[in-house]
């Protein structure tokens, strides 16, 4: 009797480490550390330290504290959802900028957007090149590049 | 060490769109975890029922792995409809429940057990709750597989937003309009009987009035954003913007006098307030809200006799032992009979606290399965909660974040009040466990919530495929794994 009551209750705890098992699994397959960047801080780092553009950051805004890894892809800017940084800015519009990656700089391109897209105090009308530091300001929306 | 796609290898479904995108790693839609989970859940149910036969010294025959396989049969069917449904939803959410549910059906069946026996003795004829309980959960599933299949985007539920939220304030009203015949229970008015079948119709009305109040809050989300006055360094919003909060405030305070009902009422403003708080990220809400709700609760406990009641209960159950206290202070009894491992299934007497199948149930759990099984389900609730909470955080639309932040945290809150009042932590207020406590509006209510939580993240996993316009910029890589960390934000 005392067997089964214990066996019982290790089931239990065995359900719930195994659901949890799935939530790790998941967790690290979410943060993309191994599955989108794979050798991403040594590989690549070394190579151009300091100088290349590794994330995207978002000052200000409704979505200040965002980071997004940059890995080559394009970074598609504006309210539409399949948008890689979707804003919820009435003064975004609904596919505003693009930041793309040419050659080794990354570069900013306003995609026809209702009010405009602003590097530092610039306002962009062709592709610019987007320095490390320098805020891009979509809409109330501020973001830079970091190393 | 980490790998993205555990465990399921073997039930894992051939991924439909396999044929492009082979840049990335195909997203997976993790239906194989979620069926070894469900089977492990009826594994679990069986094993209980089967150590409650035992312990009552009923025959173990085979029937009982027949349960076992029925049971797994009805939640196989939500399986295969998730499955073509809502294909990329979280595995978990759904073997979760499972659990949850069919502990519930076993307890409730143990405590039948019990009061069978009690009826011979005393020769009164007490009706049994489990078949109805059944009933109640295969009706509950086939609601479930309703809502999944009707709402296939959880993006149309923000086109019936005021109706909804007409609707669910229609029904959170209604009982107190009936007559007290039709509509009181026990002393709480938050009943519609219709004949032999009950209803709480307040149980729906949450879940509508979340979904009219997400709506509600990103069509108006700037309006609370508005600074006021800065006061001692904090922004505090302005006095017209208070209406939302104040209505809030003033609906649940209407709950709690006209239907006697604590429990919803706290729980009604809670969604309310948490709401607002994930719209806005603004702890003035939350400081303001509970300031109200302080005052509210005060002015409750100074004019109504049954919150004093509850309240005197709550700070010294032993005061009133055979009246009011009797209830908390046999479910601490039952706690204490436990202990760390508990009696046992169906070894204990948790049949002595009134109300165990409902409102104690975990009371019941806690004797029979003690500390350590009680602490297991409780995990399983954060789990649930935690599940939602990330297809939340994950969902792109503001919509669905803050229905399923609601949904969520209205599904823990339950859990909280519930367990509080039993452990004696708050004062009592009639609630059920969710899953798990007999009663036929909580289950399907909460099956409900269950079905959108699934929508939502089936939503949030789901890769975007539909970038037809431009596929150059469609990203590949599902929401789940796109590369989006959290920092502090700099302030």
């Amino acid at each position: 009797m005392q067997l089964t009551r214990a066996g019982f209750l290790a089931l239990l705890w065995l359900f719930v480490l195994a659901a949890l098992r799935v939530v790790r699994s998941d967790l690290y397959a979410a943060s993309g550390l191994r599955v989108a960047m794979p050798g991403f801080r040594k590989g690549s780092a070394k190579k151009n330290r300091g100088k290349a553009a590794r994330q995207l950051v978002v000052t200000h805004g409704a979505l200040a504290g965002t980071r997004i890894a940059l890995d080559g892809r394009p970074i598609m800017i504006g309210r539409a959802d399949d948008s890689t940084l979707v804003l919820d800015d009435d003064y975004a519009s609904t596919r505003h900028a693009r930041i793309g990656l040419r050659g080794t700089d990354w570069y900013v391109e306003d995609l026809g957007s209702t009010n405009g897209t602003y590097l530092d105090r610039a306002k962009v009308t062709a592709p610019l090149r987007v320095p490390l530091g320098v805020p891009i300001r979509i809409g109330k929306t501020v973001i830079e590049l970091r190393s | 060490m980490a790998q993205p796609v555990s465990g399921d290898s073997a039930g894992q479904q051939p991924n439909p769109g396999a044929g492009h995108g082979a840049t990335t790693p195909e997203a997976p839609t993790r239906r194989g975890t979620e069926l070894v989970m469900l089977a492990f859940a009826a594994l679990l149910v069986t094993g209980a029922l089967m150590l409650v036969e035992a312990n009552q010294e009923q025959q173990l025959t085979a029937r009982i792995v027949y349960y076992g396989l029925a049971y797994l049969a009805l939640f196989a069917v939500a399986h295969v409809a998730v499955r073509r449904f809502a294909p990329y939803a979280d595995p978990l959410i759904l073997p979760c429940v499972a659990l949850l549910n069919g502990l519930g059906l076993v307890m409730i069946y143990r405590l039948d057990l019990a009061y069978d026996e009690r009826a011979i003795q005393t020769g009164r004829d007490i009706e049994d709750a489990v078949p109805k309980q059944i009933m109640w959960t295969a009706l509950a599933l086939v609601l479930f597989l309703v809502v999944l299949t009707v709402v296939k985007d959880h993006r149309t539920l923000t086109k019936y937003g005021y109706t909804f939220g007409l609707v669910g304030l229609g029904l959170l009203a209604l009982p107190a309009v009936l007559p007290a015949e039709f509509s009181e229970v026990n002393g709480a008015k938050v009943w519609v009987r219709l004949g032999s079948l009950s209803i709480q119709p307040g149980e729906f009305a949450k879940i509508l009035l979340m979904v009219f109040f997400a709506s509600f809050l990103v069509a108006k989300r700037d309006l609370f954003m508005a600074a006021g006055r800065r006061v001692l360094g904090i922004d505090l919003p302005r006095a017209r913007d208070l209406g939302p909060i104040l209505v809030a405030w003033a609906v649940s305070i209407a709950v709690l006098v006209a239907e006697k009902d604590l429990g919803s009422s706290l729980l009604f403003f809670g969604i309310v307030l948490v709401m607002l708080y994930v719209a806005t990220e603004r702890a003035v809400w939350v400081v303001a809200g509970l300031t109200l709700f302080a005052g509210g609760a005060f002015v409750a406990w100074s004019l109504f006799d049954h919150v004093r009641t509850r309240v005197d209960v709550w700070l010294d159950p032993f005061a009133d032992y055979e009246h009011g206290g009797f209830q908390i202070a046999q479910g601490l009894f039952g706690f204490a009979t436990g202990g760390v491992g508990g009696t046992g299934l169906g070894a204990g007497r948790p049949d002595v606290v009134p109300y165990a199948n409902s409102d104690f149930i975990t009371a019941a759990i806690g004797e029979e399965l003690g500390f350590i099984g009680l602490a297991a389900l409780l995990l399983v609730y954060t789990v649930l909660a935690m599940r939602g909470m990330r297809s939340a955080l994950a969902v792109r639309d503001t919509f669905g974040k803050l229905l399923g932040g609601g949904l969520s945290f209205a599904l823990i809150m339950q859990v909280f009040v519930v367990v509080g009042g039993v452990t004696k932590l708050i004062p009592l207020t009639g609630i059920t466990a969710p899953f798990m406590s007999a009663g036929g509006s909580s289950l399907l209510a909460n099956y409900i919530l269950v079905a959108l939580l699934l929508r939502i993240s089936d939503a949030a996993r789901r890769p975007t495929s539909s970038g037809g316009s431009k596929p150059r910029v469609a990203p590949k890589t599902p929401i789940a794994e796109a590369h989006t960390v959290m920092v502090e934000r700099p302030s």
